[in-house]
């Protein structure tokens, strides 16, 4: 008798145990295990911003990149729910998210996929919350139905107005749909460049040194960047190469070639401050070098077969 | 009756061949007299350009009032700024054009300075004065000399496309008129040297004063392969190459290129030979997809700052490039974060691996500094920023001002509409020292990047 009523008491105990722990579990699983932070980019934050936009803290655009918006959306969250605020979507504060707040994947991927407008308040219908031709999605609605009764535990928080405020929708852009699924819908570009900016150096340095080691193209990159900073050379990328006789890659039209990943990851890395030249302005080929000129330029280093001068 | 047919189709041939010769000339001359006339273009405006600035050199000289000197001067800047551009049009390795360049650069620089200072407070001094006059009669010799080569192009009708088809004939053009003209600019130039400006002038070109804060021996080329090896991380299975910098470079400093003779990896990197410090290292290979976080990549970064005995510093900007994370770091010196201080490194998401690293703003500005104790507090100086602006976040930094000054300011975080801003105040002063607007992320086009 004794031995049975242990029992029971272990397997009540067991299940005492094991509600909070699946429970837990259960949160966790919302995001995937990595401490989110500033320049992050990806699903956790589509999520991170999707479920902010839920509790009406972040009323930006949902595009996967963790940029200012995010990042001031995600403190002012950590301050009204009592967390330290550094910022960084750790366990507790994904946790706290979580729980707070609901995630319609499935809404947010189609509608990204999609190439929609949308958004993805809290206690609304999300049905309105996006304008696309989209009809097979009944599940969504549903959903933000249920949603709408959640609304109310982010009210407690004071922040249930903010919600109500949140536009009630938006435009839809008639986009081609993105390549793949799932893809942010934005990237970091470094301070004071643009995407076509970081594109046409590309060109650039795929016409001159397409043959040269990796370091040789961050090279020609910190040149043009080098060239801009100079007193002597005009003031932006594209009049430095576009400057008439500067480059022989636009005289001869080879500028125009496709350029590939690495050359485009050589311009990120000189625009992120890498300098192999040693602040070279000037560089050329002794091999085909037509100008007696440039010969007398105060030679810094080779790299590859190019000469880089002061 | 074949012969006729034969003669026929030849003559027909001749006239097609010669209608299509003469199309073809026509539309190359039309192209060439379009590339011409930009070039003329470029010319006639920067003659016209100098004749502008010397004009309102003279007018600001003849300025006594402050409140018109500071407009004057602001006009100055953007007619040198507008010159400046048209010379950059010019076909550049027929002329060198350094010194014009410089010349004019220089002009806007003092112009530009002077504009936006105070005049009331710090009226221009006599020394400023004098170098104003001095730049007078620079750009009055100038102008002089570009009009004489004005005068002869326009009189003998010379075409700068002349020049660049014999360039690319690859004859040399021994005699050329614009050539020799551009060259006597370039000398009248050459020989003002250096205006001097004033002890308050600061050249607001990039200082190239070399790594003037290093400590520590030189090192010999074995040392440089060690160091080298260190950060590359391939073993001792690697070639090694070192060369020293060329003459043209103002520090010394090795280049070793290191590749692992299993991987063929290479990475490269330049070392200072004072001391032995690292100026960048980059580890070229090809990045998987990534597999760590951004947050897991920023402590692999952390963890190699300290390993390398770089010390106080924290991280300010992170972003994710693709496969990448870019991390930037900076001194941060009992709270005070050091903006010239910057490292920034790169980080691979697939292994977590260092692919690269560049020191160079550090090692130029890193030293330990004399911190004052701000003279104005935080809520003082938050009453100069503009009002719709939200703060969101403060903290005292020194940066690099437009005068090139270190300056202690307070840093304010602020949002405005949709956009972040970093707001410096000056915490001596109160002036608004900088403003920046951060970067969103852009959002992707098609096919783009």
């Amino acid at each position: 008798m004794t031995k049975r009523f242990i029992k029971i008491l272990l397997i009540i105990s067991v299940c005492i145990i094991c509600v909070p722990l699946s429970m837990n579990e259960r949160t966790v699983d919302a995001f995937s295990n990595q401490v989110i932070q500033h320049g992050a980019v990806g699903d956790d934050v589509i999520e991170l911003q999707s479920r902010l936009q839920y509790l009406g803290f972040y009323t930006g655009k949902i595009d996967g990149v963790f940029g200012w918006r995010t990042y001031w959306a995600l403190r002012n969250f950590q301050y009204e729910f009592g967390l330290p605020i550094d910022g960084l979507a750790g366990t507790t504060t994904k946790n706290k998210l979580a729980k707070a707040s609901k995630y319609n994947e499935q809404y947010v991927k189609e509608q990204i996929n999609k190439g929609n407008k949308f958004t993805h308040y809290g206690g609304m219908d999300l049905n309105k919350q996006s304008a696309p031709k989209k009809t097979g999605s009944g599940g969504a609605a549903n959903k933000g139905g249920t949603n709408g009764g959640n609304a109310g535990k982010a009210g407690n928080t004071g922040q249930s107005g903010n919600a109500a405020k949140a536009p009630a929708q938006q435009q839809a852009a008639p986009q081609a749909p993105a390549n793949p699924p799932k893809q942010p819908t934005a990237a970091n570009v470094p301070s004071g460049f643009s995407q076509n900016d970081i594109q046409l150096m590309a060109n650039a340095v795929y016409g001159e040194s397409r043959g040269e080691p990796y370091i040789g193209q961050v090279a020609v990159a910190a040149v043009i960047l080098n060239r801009v900073d100079s007193a002597s050379f005009p003031n932006t990328v594209s009049g430095v190469i576009f400057e008439p006789r500067a480059f022989t890659a636009v005289a001869d039209g080879q500028i125009w070639l496709t350029p590939n990943e690495q050359a485009k990851e050589a311009v990120l890395d000189a625009i992120n401050g890498y300098d192999p030249t040693g602040n070279a302005i000037y560089y050329f080929n002794p091999d085909t070098a037509t100008s007696g000129w440039i010969w007398t330029r105060p030679q810094i280093k080779q790299i590859g077969k190019h000469i880089f001068c002061k | 009756m074949i012969r006729g047919i034969l003669i026929g189709v030849l003559a027909l041939g001749v006239a097609g061949t010669a209608f299509w010769g003469y199309q073809e000339h026509r539309e190359k001359n039309a192209i060439l007299i379009n590339a011409e006339n930009n070039y003329q273009r470029a010319f006639h405006d920067l003659t016209y350009q100098i004749d502008l600035l010397n004009d309102k050199i003279g007018t600001t000289l003849a300025m006594n009032s402050r409140t018109s000197l500071s407009p004057a001067l602001a006009e100055v800047w953007k007619i040198t700024s507008e010159a400046h551009s048209d010379v950059g049009q010019l076909p550049l390795t027929l002329l060198p054009f350094n010194k014009t360049e410089e010349f004019l650069a220089k002009i806007g620089d003092f112009s530009y300075q002077a504009a936006i200072r105070d005049l009331d407070k710090e009226p221009l001094s006599d020394k400023e004065y004098n170098a104003l006059k001095e730049l007078y009669g620079q750009s009055a010799d100038i102008q002089k000399e570009l009009r004489n080569v004005q005068h002869t192009v326009l009189n003998n009708n010379l075409r700068w496309m002349d020049v660049e088809l014999a360039l690319a004939t690859e004859e040399q053009p021994n005699d050329n008129t614009i050539i020799d003209g551009f060259k006597t600019v370039e000398k009248t130039v050459d020989g003002y040297g250096e205006t001097d400006f004033g002890p308050t002038f600061v050249n607001m070109k990039k200082q190239d004063d070399g790594y003037k804060y290093l400590e520590g021996k030189d090192i010999t080329k074995e040392e440089a392969k060690k160091i080298a090896l260190k950060y590359s991380g391939f073993g001792n299975n690697a070639n090694i190459q070192v060369t020293e910098n060329g003459k043209g470079s103002d520090v010394g400093f090795f280049s070793v290129s290191v590749q692992d003779k299993k991987s063929k990896q290479e990475a490269n990197m330049d070392i200072t030979k004072k001391g032995g410090y690292p100026i960048w290292f980059i580890l070229s290979r090809e990045v998987k997809d990534a597999k760590i976080s951004l947050n897991d990549a920023s402590n692999k970064a952390v963890k190699f700052l300290k390993d390398n005995d770089f010390e106080n510093l924290d991280l300010f900007e992170s972003s994710q490039y693709d496969k990448m994370g870019v991390f930037t770091f900076v001194t941060n010196e009992n709270g005070v974060r050091i903006y010239p201080d910057a490292i920034t490194v790169k980080v691979a998401l697939d292994t977590g691996n260092i692919i690269g690293f560049t020191a160079e703003e550090y090692l130029r500005s890193h030293h330990t500094r004399e911190i004052p104790k701000p003279k104005i507090t935080a809520a003082e100086a938050r009453k100069e920023i503009n009002p719709n602006v939200k703060i969101m976040d403060e903290s005292l930094a020194i940066i690099v001002n437009d005068l090139n000054e270190e300056v202690l300011c307070h840093e304010f975080y602020g949002t405005l509409g949709d956009d972040t801003y970093r707001i410096y105040i000056n915490a001596e002063t109160k002036v608004e020292e900088k403003i920046e607007k951060l970067q969103n992320a852009e959002p992707i086009y098609e096919d783009v990047v």
